[in-house]
């Protein structure tokens, strides 16, 4: 794909340089750290799961789920080098764009669908009907 | 070995000589016409050598000028066979009275109103819009091809591909018999055991990938490759809508995309997503096709209203009226369009508190559209206004368009849609906004930019018949149905027992004979304007004295489109360019770095319709190979290196001095 983005008027000149507008720079450190932070965040929820210190099991699904979006937060971060002002803000604007779209979906959804019974007859009612 | 079934089978899955509806004399008519009208295309082409030329310069072009030309034409044919199904039912409806069966048997008059819907949602409202967005955007915005080249001949040849499928359903088995969205529990396996969803599944699957992938490319086009100067508030409105309806594409696509896949994995391998045991629910499928479908609709109307946005301005000689609030209106109803889905379900149960949020949050959707259309109004206002074809189709579309928003909020209420659910005047509603806003939009679009893409204008005389034949005719067609509706007839009926409703579905169906006169008269209008091409010849590149960037350059443009990149430094850069004497640069050229043709979109898309159609007919070792061909294929493209060329400094001159003289002789 790299050779067609170089098709943007910008790149027309005969010169071949990429740009890397914006954005963190990736260093050896920057990966490192998000790798050791992925390895804690996946060996807590593995070492809850095995040996169930939290006792319900509501409790420990729970958890597993906070370190997940933890380590969804540290892999944009580190891997996907997104920060607030990466690609001139486009970034984040896509970033929030897309939370609003899946709370609106999500939640809406769940909304919607444990909303059906309302205007329900009760069952035992059917019977009675003359 | 013909004898033996169970190797027949391994062979052609359920594909057998009687899935050929030799049987229905209508089919058989209608494969004999096209396989004649095919024949003679093939055979004009190859009698003209068109073939190599025809593969070279656009099948394999990555040019977004020329793909965006196909999308159009692509539109159009389909439009040809959408509305073949719509006068089809019309004519159904018209006879089906005092005890006449019609006549067109339940179970194709079934698959006729699913492949209406289906194909002029998919793949003539879609292709239109993604057409002319295609060819225009990389113009206005002063770039020379769309981000990623490549990838943008592979979304319209799977657009094509999935077309391909739908049009295959025609002579090879049958299509859906469902609706056009194909609700379960009919839709699942044990309602519907034959092809017809099958082929709905894998067209729309097909489709969908070259869709969300072009609302990817023209997102990313638009954000990182406007001319310098073209700050976001700089940009044409038009633009402005190409963008929110891409990112409302690459937002609400894969919903579509996950949603027919569980379907398919309902009807393939026997999970329970929907069906009515084992914990499944038919309704979620309700919800979450709805959650793509409401978008949908603002996918295909914003570009719609980018348009007349530009037309309007044009045409009054203008600078369009409250710039700001139009962009802020439509950014309003890209993020409202995803808050409004249950207002297609009503009547599916929910309480008071979910159908109210909804239809207040459908209302709300009436005032920043309103507030677009004051600001068209505002424009024309005190503005010198020429009413040529565009105009004329804008004109048409305020009056009408308006009229179909009222409806809209009528049927947001919930306590009035509980009444007029699933009746005609909900029909009658979607085809008023569709027509009225989308379809007028397309042909006010393709008048418009019409000069700019062939270098000569439309003929006005056969477009303004279209234009009075297409606009009464929806107004016949489509006035009857609401009050139909309002009568109490439901949608998708093919039999009517009350005679007194006949005359409203005669004077529907001569509504019809009149759109159909309208096409026609299109179509004419096309063959007199190539015809008359010397006569309606511009060589200006600027035939209505525009006001945005497309207009500067010649038409049609050069590959390269601009020579140098323009600079920006007002809304209306063009006009502005204009006012301020701009000289176009005459020396100075260097060569121009461009992507080169791939034949791989083609390819990979023929493989595509390959894939489908194994899989819908099980015929799995076909399934197999097309699928591990595809991937090869994918992956082998990835090693082709020889991608980009550079248009050498003499063509650049050549064409930049071609241009000079006709500006010159011109003037």
């Amino acid at each position: 794909m790299s050779t067609e983005a170089h098709v943007s008027h910008t790149h027309s000149h005969a010169d071949h340089g990429h740009g890397h507008d914006g954005g963190t720079h990736a260093t050896f450190g920057g990966y490192m750290i998000g790798f050791g932070l992925s390895v804690v965040l996946t060996a807590i929820p593995f070492w809850l799961v095995m040996s169930g210190v939290l006792g319900s099991n509501e409790a420990t699904a729970l958890t597993v789920m906070a370190f997940a979006v933890v380590q969804i937060v540290v892999h944009m971060i580190f891997f996907l080098h997104m920060t607030p002002s990466s690609e001139g803000g486009w970034t984040m604007m896509a970033l929030i764009f897309t939370l609003v779209m899946v709370l609106i979906t999500l939640a809406g959804s769940l909304w919607v669908m444990y909303h059906l019974n309302t205007n329900m007859m009760p069952v035992h009612d059917m019977s009675r009907i003359p | 070995m013909f004898n033996n079934p169970d190797l027949l089978k391994a062979i052609f899955g359920r594909l057998t000589l009687e899935s050929l509806p030799f049987h229905e004399p209508i089919l058989v008519v209608t494969f004999l016409a096209v396989a004649l009208g095919g024949a003679a295309v093939v055979g004009a082409i190859t009698y003209y050598r068109l073939w190599s030329y025809l593969w070279r310069e656009w099948f394999t072009s990555v040019d977004h000028k020329r793909i965006g030309v196909m999308y159009i034409v692509l539109g159009l044919v389909m439009l040809l066979r959408g509305f073949s199904d719509a006068l089809m039912m019309r004519l159904q409806q018209a006879v089906a009275f005092n005890g006449s069966e019609g006549y067109l048997p339940a179970h194709h008059y079934d698959q006729i109103f699913t492949a209406h819907g289906v194909i002029m949602i998919f793949f003539v409202a879609m292709p239109l819009v993604t057409g002319l967005m295609n060819y225009v955007v990389p113009l206005q915005i002063g770039a020379r091809d769309v981000a990623f080249p490549f990838l943008n001949n592979f979304s319209f040849w799977m657009t094509a591909a999935g077309a391909v499928l739908v049009m295959m359903s025609l002579f090879v088995g049958e299509f859906a018999r469902t609706g056009w969205l194909a609700y379960p529990p009919l839709s699942n396996i044990g309602y519907s055991p034959d092809v017809g969803v099958d082929y709905y599944i894998w067209s729309l699957q097909i489709a969908g990938i070259g869709t969300l992938l072009s609302g990817v490319n023209l997102v990313a086009t638009i954000v990182k490759m406007r001319a310098p100067g073209m700050t976001m508030m700089k940009m044409p409105v038009f633009t402005w809508t190409a963008l929110c309806t891409n990112v409302l594409i690459v937002a609400a696509f894969p919903v579509l995309t996950a949603v027919l896949a569980m379907l398919s994995l309902d009807r393939y391998v026997g999970t329970d997503f929907f069906t009515n045991d084992f914990g499944g629910s038919p309704m979620m499928y309700v919800n979450l096709i709805w959650i793509w479908g409401h978008p949908e609709v603002y996918i295909l109307v914003l570009p719609a209203f980018g348009v007349f946005s530009e037309v309007t301005s044009t045409f009054s000689g203008k600078r369009l009226f409250g710039y700001t609030s139009m962009v802020y209106a439509t950014v309003v109803i890209t993020i409202l369009s995803y808050l409004v889905w249950l207002h297609h379900f009503f009547t599916m149960g929910s309480g008071a508190s979910v159908n109210s949020f909804f239809g207040i949050t459908t209302m709300i959707i009436s005032i920043p559209t309103g507030a677009k259309l004051f600001n068209w109004l505002f424009t024309m206002y005190h503005g010198r206004i020429r009413y040529e074809l565009p105009m004329m189709w804008t004109v048409a579309f305020m009056l009408t368009f308006v009229l179909g928003g009222m409806t809209g909020v009528l049927l947001a209420v919930p306590p009035a849609d509980f009444v007029l659910h699933n009746s005609l005047f909900l029909i009658a509603h979607f085809h008023n906004v569709i027509i009225g806003g989308v379809v007028f939009g397309a042909f006010a679009g393709i008048a418009y930019w019409f000069p700019k893409v062939t270098g000569f204008k439309l003929d006005p005389f056969w477009g303004k018949l279209s234009f009075w034949f297409w606009v009464s005719g929806f107004y016949f067609a489509f006035m009857p149905l609401y009050v139909l509706g309002f009568m109490g007839v439901t949608r998708r009926l093919r039999v009517f027992h009350d005679p007194s409703l006949q005359i409203w579905f005669v004077i529907a169906g001569f509504g019809a004979f009149l759109i159909l006169l309208g096409i026609l008269a299109f179509l004419v209008q096309i063959v007199v304007s190539i015809r008359n091409r010397e006569a309606l010849r511009d060589v200006t590149g600027d035939p209505w004295n525009a006001r945005t960037l497309e207009w500067s350059t010649s038409s049609p443009p050069p590959p390269y489109n601009f020579a140098f990149t323009p600079v920006i430094h007002d809304n209306d850069a063009w006009w502005d360019m204009k006012k301020r004497g701009y000289e176009r640069p005459l020396g100075g050229f260097n060569p121009i770095h461009m992507p080169k043709n791939t034949a791989a979109g083609i390819i990979l898309a023929g493989i595509s319709v390959v894939f489908g159609f194994a899989m819908i007919w099980y015929i799995w070792w076909l399934a197999a190979l097309s699928f591990v061909a595809l991937i090869a294929t994918t992956i082998g493209h990835t090693f082709n290196y020889n991608r980009d060329f550079y248009i050498p400094v003499d063509e650049v001159v050549h064409c930049e001095r071609a241009r000079t003289q006709l500006l010159s002789g011109q003037a």
